[in-house]
């Protein structure tokens, strides 16, 4: 089992252009990816979204946590091309929707990459957001690289008593991670009750006016992407309505093996 | 026995964590590995039963090649007991937590049933044989953990870590059951920073740093030695300390313990007599 | 003044069938440095969370008796409210930092007690700088080692500037000399600033040569209280506490005859008697 794919995730401190950038600028930019993906089904349009990322990527210096994300996504991009082939659609627009699943983990996976939890729960404090609300939300963000951690030691010390998770059926396979998720389920639950003593000890919830020490400010960079993913998101649209966008010619769809597709 | 040549283990993507480690652990020798914080001390001993294969050297136990093994085999001979029992226990009674690791093993239920009576009375657990893991206290959770490793009796048994968050006389007690194991010719292998357990039971202590092992001899030897302790992270023991302090009234070197310092103290005083 | 006062103590916590502490009564006067031992189980955790208001706050159960600390009643107080009076530090860093930058941790007390910017501010410097970690403000908590990692939780507390500090086994995780530096950062504390400290500990032989008090607590209830030479004998040892190895062996060297003004508790004190008695 593989937790790579919480690598993908994870945020790491490097100073770059896309990591210094406002969290509130970069998650527009981000829903301005996740919109167009959205937007259309052309493959052509797609495969533009997603070349898109690639500079940012770059910029960012996350090639390899990127890359292994885009690995452990395989297994779901897969089931999505065969659930529409097999259900009728055609070669192009398969690829075209794994395309758009790929483009949208893809640029949650940058902004999560290049913003601390810590600039997230800001940037939504600020949006006036409740406090508890945005803590919840960044504290489990936090928390993913600990729990995969957690897990992984769970994963060890079970294997050390001889449990062996690439044996055996479905079934038994399935019944063999009772024995990881039980104890990461407990240590969650410990976890939790510590932390909260700790926060309720230093008097969380006591005024509702709180002065966060660091502000977060939007530089004149900041403006400029939100300016542009605006322009790209007014550019997209007239695309959609108003371009005709070629399609590749070639219909290739799965032979009518089943009577009832 | 358990040997490395050269051994050296990175993390993916990261700096080497072991770098070159030639090491050779004799059945039945009694072990404490210590070092500071992030030394390699849990990830040495990982590599032990296979969790971790070596990204360069070998790991020999027993003759086999860990490469050419498998967890589950090389865990048969080579038990772990990891620090934290919550990251194990999971079962909804103690003997059911006990008897997991011998139904993988492929025990026969009557061998299973007979083993985990046995266990549970070794340590003192027999009245908590239906109760659930969930609801022990800190120590008694601790013993299960325990428990379910000795239940199938390996050969080498390792302890990571395991007196911390544990008072005095339950550290006495575990002291105490160390070295039965060891008497019963078990291979054991403690991971600890805790200078007064070892102090009193005085095991080889193989010392690591950043990676190396930059120490390898007799407690007493090991714990006088100002500066490795200082490189490790590491103090005197009491006893130790008192001696050294005292070394120029001709009390004997290498005293770390309460009883000898004892029979040393009173030695000293009868001659001056 | 006290500054703690308890008055027949008692804790049972919901749907336990006993007491987890009982009758406890005590008074700490303001600038105390109290060792809190006893074995696992005697109550020692219930009493820190009681002196901080998780329990009743916190923690629900049967409530009986008094506890007074800075002139507040647990009883009539939130959690929140203590804090100001109050810290608690606990025995895993781990779980007390959570930020992604030491500063913003130690800033996260005096924000929630809606403090402007440039209070939280001055508090934050002032207590990296008592707690000496100041060049590490910028650095994630992961970065850091077991004994900065607790400085920083002692500076999260001391940014709400309580007059008392309660710290549960501070130095379970910590190597011996992270252990050695935190409780001289404890003991600067006590002495510079005047804290009241609490101290939860079963490794006596660390922290005798600061504590002017111990109280030894067994099966929830308090059964030896004074200065620690007072409480290092007999009982001590038969309730099943570590009496420094020191103390050990002097007891052991006066079954076997040989006179000593006083047992020592500290190496010091030790070497010092024993240099008196082979000069004899």
């Amino acid at each position: 089992m593989s937790l790579k794919v919480f690598d993908g995730f994870k945020f790491a401190k490097l100073p770059t252009p896309i990591h210094m950038m406002d969290p509130r600028a970069k998650f527009i930019m981000t829903i301005g990816i996740f919109s167009a993906a959205l937007l259309f089904s052309n493959i052509y349009a797609l495969i533009v979204i997603f070349l898109v990322q690639l500079p940012i990527v770059y910029a960012a210096r996350t090639w390899k946590k990127w890359a292994g994300s885009m690995r452990a996504g395989v297994f779901l991009a897969v089931l999505i091309f065969v659930m529409n082939f097999v259900f009728g659609s055609t070669f192009v627009f398969s690829a075209a929707m794994t395309l758009r699943f790929v483009s949208l983990m893809s640029a949650f996976s940058i902004f999560f990459m290049t913003t601390s939890p810590d600039d997230l729960g800001l940037a939504l404090e600020q949006a006036r957001v409740p406090y508890t609300l945005s803590f919840t939300f960044t504290t489990a963000v936090r928390l993913v690289p600990t729990m995969a951690l957690d897990a992984q030691t769970v994963i060890d010390a079970q294997r050390s008593r001889g449990l062996e998770l690439d044996r055996g059926n479905l079934m038994k396979r399935i019944r063999n991670y009772i024995p990881i998720l039980i104890p990461l389920i407990v240590s969650a639950i410990r976890r939790s009750i510590e932390l909260a003593e700790a926060l309720e000890s230093r008097g969380f919830g006591a005024s509702p006016n709180r002065q966060p020490l660091i502000v977060l400010r939007m530089k004149t960079t900041d403006y400029l992407v939100v300016a542009l993913t605006f322009l790209m998101i007014g550019f997209a649209v007239y695309v959609y309505l108003r371009v005709p966008l070629p399609t590749p010619d070639i219909a290739i769809t799965m032979p009518k093996i089943f009577p009832w597709l | 026995m358990i040997q490395t040549e050269e051994l050296k283990y990175a993390y993916p993507s990261s700096a080497d964590v072991l770098r070159g480690i030639n090491l050779t652990i004799n059945d039945g020798e009694f072990v404490a590995i210590m070092g500071e914080n992030g030394a390699g001390k849990t990830t040495l001993v990982k590599t032990f039963n296979g969790l971790l294969l070596p990204t360069a050297g070998t790991v020999k136990v027993d003759g086999v090649n860990t490469r050419e093994s498998s967890v589950a085999k090389l865990s048969k001979d080579v038990g772990l007991v990891f620090q934290n029992p919550d990251h194990q226990l999971f079962s909804e009674t103690v003997k059911e937590e006990l008897a997991f690791s011998l139904r993988n093993f492929g025990y026969r239920e009557d061998t299973i049933e007979r083993r985990v009576a046995t266990i549970l009375e070794t340590l003192d657990l027999t009245r908590y044989a239906e109760s659930s893991p969930f609801v022990l206290s800190g120590g008694e959770r601790k013993r299960v953990a325990l428990a379910a490793v000795l239940v199938w009796n390996p050969k080498h048994i390792i302890l990571d870590e395991p007196t911390i968050g544990q008072d005095y006389q339950q550290k006495d007690r575990l002291r105490n059951f160390i070295v039965q194991l060891n008497a019963q010719g078990k291979t054991v292998i403690i991971i600890t920073h805790d200078v007064e357990f070892v102090a009193e039971c005085k095991p080889r202590i193989v010392l690591l740093s950043r990676g190396l092992v930059v120490g390898d001899g007799p407690a007493e030897a090991i714990l006088s030695d100002d500066q490795l302790l200082d490189r490790s992270s590491l103090t005197r023991p009491q006893i130790g300390a008192l001696m050294y302090q005292l070394a120029d009234l001709g009390l004997p070197e290498g005293v770390i313990d309460v009883y000898s310092a004892e029979r040393a103290i009173l030695q000293t005083v009868r001659r001056r007599k | 003044m006290r500054v703690v006062q308890a008055d027949h103590l008692t804790f049972t916590y919901s749907g336990a069938p006993k007491p987890s502490i009982q009758e406890i009564s005590f008074d700490i006067s303001p600038g105390e440095f109290v060792v809190l031992t006893g074995p696992s189980g005697c109550g020692k955790t219930t009493i820190c969370r009681c002196l901080n208001g998780l329990i009743p706050n916190f923690y629900s159960g049967e409530f009986t008796g008094e506890l007074i600390v800075d002139g507040m009643n647990v009883k009539d107080h939130t959690t929140a409210e203590m804090a100001t009076h109050v810290g608690l530090v606990f025995q895993n860093p781990e779980n007390q930092l959570f930020s992604l930058s030491i500063e913003r941790d130690v800033a996260f007390g005096p924000e929630n007690l809606g403090l402007s910017r440039e209070e939280t501010r001055k508090r934050v410097d002032w207590a990296l700088e008592v707690t000496g970690i100041t060049d590490l403000k910028d650095k994630p908590p992961y970065e850091l080692s077991g004994g900065q990692q607790q400085r920083a939780a002692i500076a999260a507390v001391l940014a709400m500037q309580p007059k008392v500090i309660i710290l549960d086994e501070p130095t379970s995780f910590l190597d011996p000399k992270s252990a050695l530096e935190i409780l001289g950062v404890i003991s600067d504390l006590n002495r510079r600033l005047g804290i009241t400290i609490i101290l939860v500990e079963h490794r006596l032989d660390l922290v005798s040569k600061h504590a002017n008090r111990v109280i030894v607590m067994d099966d929830g209830k308090i059964v030896l209280d004074g200065t620690p030479r007072n409480v290092y004998g007999e009982q001590a040892r038969l309730i099943g506490i570590g009496l420094p190895r020191v103390t050990t062996l002097f007891n052991l060297l006066q079954k076997e005859g040989l006179q000593f003004s006083r047992v020592p508790t500290t190496v010091d004190e030790a070497a010092h008697e024993l240099r008196k008695m082979l000069a004899r």
